[in-house]
């Protein structure tokens, strides 16, 4: 198949600082330049203030790949994402587009608050690129798929927030570009209707169309897409098979505490997480296991102020963002004391989680008040298939858990 | 394009990957999609030389429509007269006009009733203000739809323009009727009117699509903007007649584009003679303006998605 998007050294840079802020006034300007003359006499605009949202980036799409953009905050997703889709312009570089490109990077952009649901998919569609026809042709099925028939000439400022952004992805979900752009718009709505969006994507992606998709769940990266690209600091890192991808960032993002999690000292807050680490039944500090052994979780608190009514636990996540589940400590409220530091141990079973990576994330919280301390996905682990009934299937996805089941014949 | 059809038992391993959607065999599209040599769309930072983009504004055409459907009707939602206002605003001020102006100060209006005189300047100027001081806001009032999604950018301003003049054509509706109500009969200088609306609405396109980029980088500008028209209507013949001002300034107040545009209005309703030297510099700035606020436009939208 051919390439249906070819992206060739692209490059943006933003102007930041103080003094070139998000607009400027004439004043500002006038009074720039009588500051600094020469510098405006030379059009230099303090060169020392600009950052590279996105620096050499190159990569080629194929028609009717899925690819997932990965990469932490201010990795340059979401400027790759507007370039894309024209939004703006890149400072170098090209980018050629065999098809044509509907950009989600909000759902509902546009919508008018005094309009009706019936007037709002209208003007919604015309924004998002649709033709009128096309709307009219997929009117009943936008409806069908929002489920809002009865509320179609109520305007929409009288909707709850969940109509309003079941009609706005309904508009969205039956645009049909060859090149489709997302941003995270998935995380709204209520469950079930974010299932109904995956399920509606992953049919998109079946017709043989291209989807570029940004998103910060792992876990609709894993399932929806193909392939991946990580970016850091506006480069491609990695990119190609989405687990490999995917397995490659939650190694880096935990990288600088692969041997286990140490904090400061955290003064201000009444319990605090100091360190956790995972040992063996030996007591070494590993970080990758067989599936045949024990994990011992190694976990050191400093009680500054003791608050009766907390508890401490940790949730364990798997490589495609999946929590396996949460454990909570029973004996913690015997270990109240003041100016203490305590260390507890939780044990993971052998032949527990299957094999394949996992991170940690450590809390202390007081239920229904809030969180008195937090340490999020770190102490990264990894098992190791050592002869499991899985190993036939390398690198495919059979669960999260060894469930040891009884099979009678 | 390889094809299967027709389900071939799964193998253990197959079963356990066809969990993971991305394993999946991806179908074809429903129609083959044909893929030119030729990229459908090229990204490149645009050179100091800019080409209009004509043929991408006629692709969004339909957008055109909607935002102008939707400035009209959001407008008047939740007014209990609705869409009456337009025909009501410029009415009453006719009205006040006509007591203050018309009455006691006794401006001249060639001849014609001061009521019709005035409301037909002041039709025509209404327009153009409500139109060029909305189009200068309108890209700052979209930073929405700039920041989100893309489309040629010059439909926003060009919208706000093309709102009002559904405005101006129900207003121009009570003309109708005032001129039957003063007994104005038309003659064939109002084959002159349409042209002199194009001319108009390419003013206020040309003023809105050159404010509107500014104002995304100087606010500044949205400020000015209504004190500087309030200046502009008081040096144009909209509640006097130009032939107020002494003969030998007359060729200053021609300069004024509106002059020939205004004052073309009422001749061409009220069948007086045509001020051809104010109109043609009205014709020469207007095309020029456009042409200059086009270029301008474009090569200042690049900038608006990150500066707005």
């Amino acid at each position: 198949m051919s390439s249906i998007i070819k992206v060739e050294k692209l490059s943006k840079q933003y102007r930041i600082g103080a003094r070139q802020t998000s607009y400027g006034t004439l004043r500002d300007k006038i009074s720039g330049v009588a500051r600094a003359p020469l510098a405006a006499l030379r059009g230099r605009k303090h060169a020392d203030t600009t950052i590279w949202a996105l620096k050499d980036v190159s990569f080629e799409i194929k028609t009717g790949e899925v690819v997932g953009i990965i990469g932490g905050n201010g990795a340059g997703k979401s400027t790759l994402l507007k370039v894309l889709s024209r939004i703006t312009e890149p400072t170098t570089g090209r980018i050629e587009l065999y098809g044509r490109v509907a950009s989600l990077l909000e759902v509902g952009t546009g919508f008018h608050p005094e309009l009706t649901g019936r007037e709002n998919i209208y003007l919604n569609g015309a924004i998002l690129g649709m033709k009128r026809t096309e709307i009219e042709r997929k009117f009943d099925e936008i409806i069908a798929f929002a489920e809002l028939d009865e509320f179609l000439d109520t305007p929409v400022k009288h909707y709850s927030s969940g109509m309003y952004m079941r009609l706005a992805f309904a508009v969205a979900a039956h645009l049909e570009p060859e090149i489709l752009v997302i941003d995270e718009v998935l995380a709204v709505g209520d469950l079930a209707f974010q299932n109904k969006c995956l399920g509606k994507m992953g049919e998109v992606a079946k017709h043989g169309r291209t989807v570029v998709f940004v998103s910060h769940q792992m876990g609709a990266i894993a399932q929806l897409c193909n392939k991946a690209l990580l970016l850091n600091q506006g480069a491609i890192v990695k990119e190609g098979d989405t687990q490999r991808v995917i397995d490659y960032y939650m190694n880096e993002v935990s990288s600088g505490t692969s041997a286990g999690f140490t904090a400061g000292s955290q003064p201000g807050k009444e319990i605090f997480i100091t360190s956790a680490q995972a040992l063996d039944s030996e007591g070494n500090k590993k970080s990758y296991f067989s599936h045949k052994e024990p994990i011992v979780i190694a976990i050191s608190c400093k009680i500054n102020r003791w608050l009766p009514t907390s508890l401490m636990g940790f949730f364990v996540r798997d490589s495609r963002g999946r929590k396996v589940f949460t454990t909570n400590n029973p004996d913690w409220c015997k270990l109240g004391q003041n100016n203490k530091e305590v260390r507890i141990t939780a044990t993971i079973p052998l032949a527990f989680l299957v094999p394949g990576k996992y991170v940690f994330t450590f809390a202390v919280t007081v239920p229904n008040v809030g969180v008195v301390d937090l340490v999020e996905d770190v102490l990264p682990i990894t098992i190791i298939d050592a002869g499991s009934v899985f190993s036939a299937y390398d690198g495919g996805d059979y669960g999260c858990v060894f469930a040891n089941c009884d099979w009678k014949s | 394009m390889n094809v299967t059809t027709g389900k071939t038992p799964l193998t253990l391993q197959q079963a356990a990957s066809e969990e993971t959607v991305s394993h999946l065999p991806y179908q074809p599209l429903d129609k083959p999609l044909v893929l030119s040599g030729e990229p459908l769309v090229v990204i490149e930072p645009t050179k100091s030389w800019v080409a209009l983009g004509l043929r991408d504004l006629w692709a969004y055409r339909e957008l055109l429509y909607f935002l102008i459907w939707r400035d009209v009707k959001v407008r008047y939602k939740q007014t209990a007269l609705g869409i009456l206002w337009v025909v009501l605003q410029p009415l009453l001020t006719t009205l006040i006009l006509t007591i203050f102006l018309g009455k006691l100060a006794r401006v001249p209006s060639d001849g014609i009733p001061y009521p019709l005189f005035v409301y037909a300047g002041l039709l025509s100027w209404t327009f153009f203000s409500a139109a060029v001081t909305s189009s200068g806001n309108s890209l700052v009032g979209s930073a929405h739809l700039i920041t989100k999604v893309y489309f040629p950018r010059m439909i926003i301003p060009g919208a706000a323009v093309g709102a009002r003049l559904v405005d101006f054509g129900i207003a121009f509706l009570n003309l109708i009727v005032l001129m039957i109500y003063y007994g104005v009969g038309v003659t064939k200088a109002i084959f002159i009117l349409p042209l002199l609306i194009l001319l108009v609405t390419l003013l206020t396109l040309g003023i809105g699509m050159w404010t509107s980029a500014l104002n995304v980088k100087y606010r500044d500008v949205g400020v000015v903007l209504p004190v500087f028209m309030q200046l502009w209507m008081f040096a144009s013949p909209v509640i006097y007649p130009s032939s107020i001002v002494p003969q030998k300034y007359q060729w200053i107040y021609n300069l004024n584009p509106l002059t020939g545009i205004l004052d073309g209005f009422r001749s061409a309703l009220f069948g007086q003679e045509i001020n051809w030297d104010a109109l043609s510099i009205s014709t020469g700035f207007t095309i020029a303006l456009l042409v200059y606020s086009a270029y301008a436009f474009r090569r200042m939208e690049k900038n608006f998605a990150d500066i707005v």
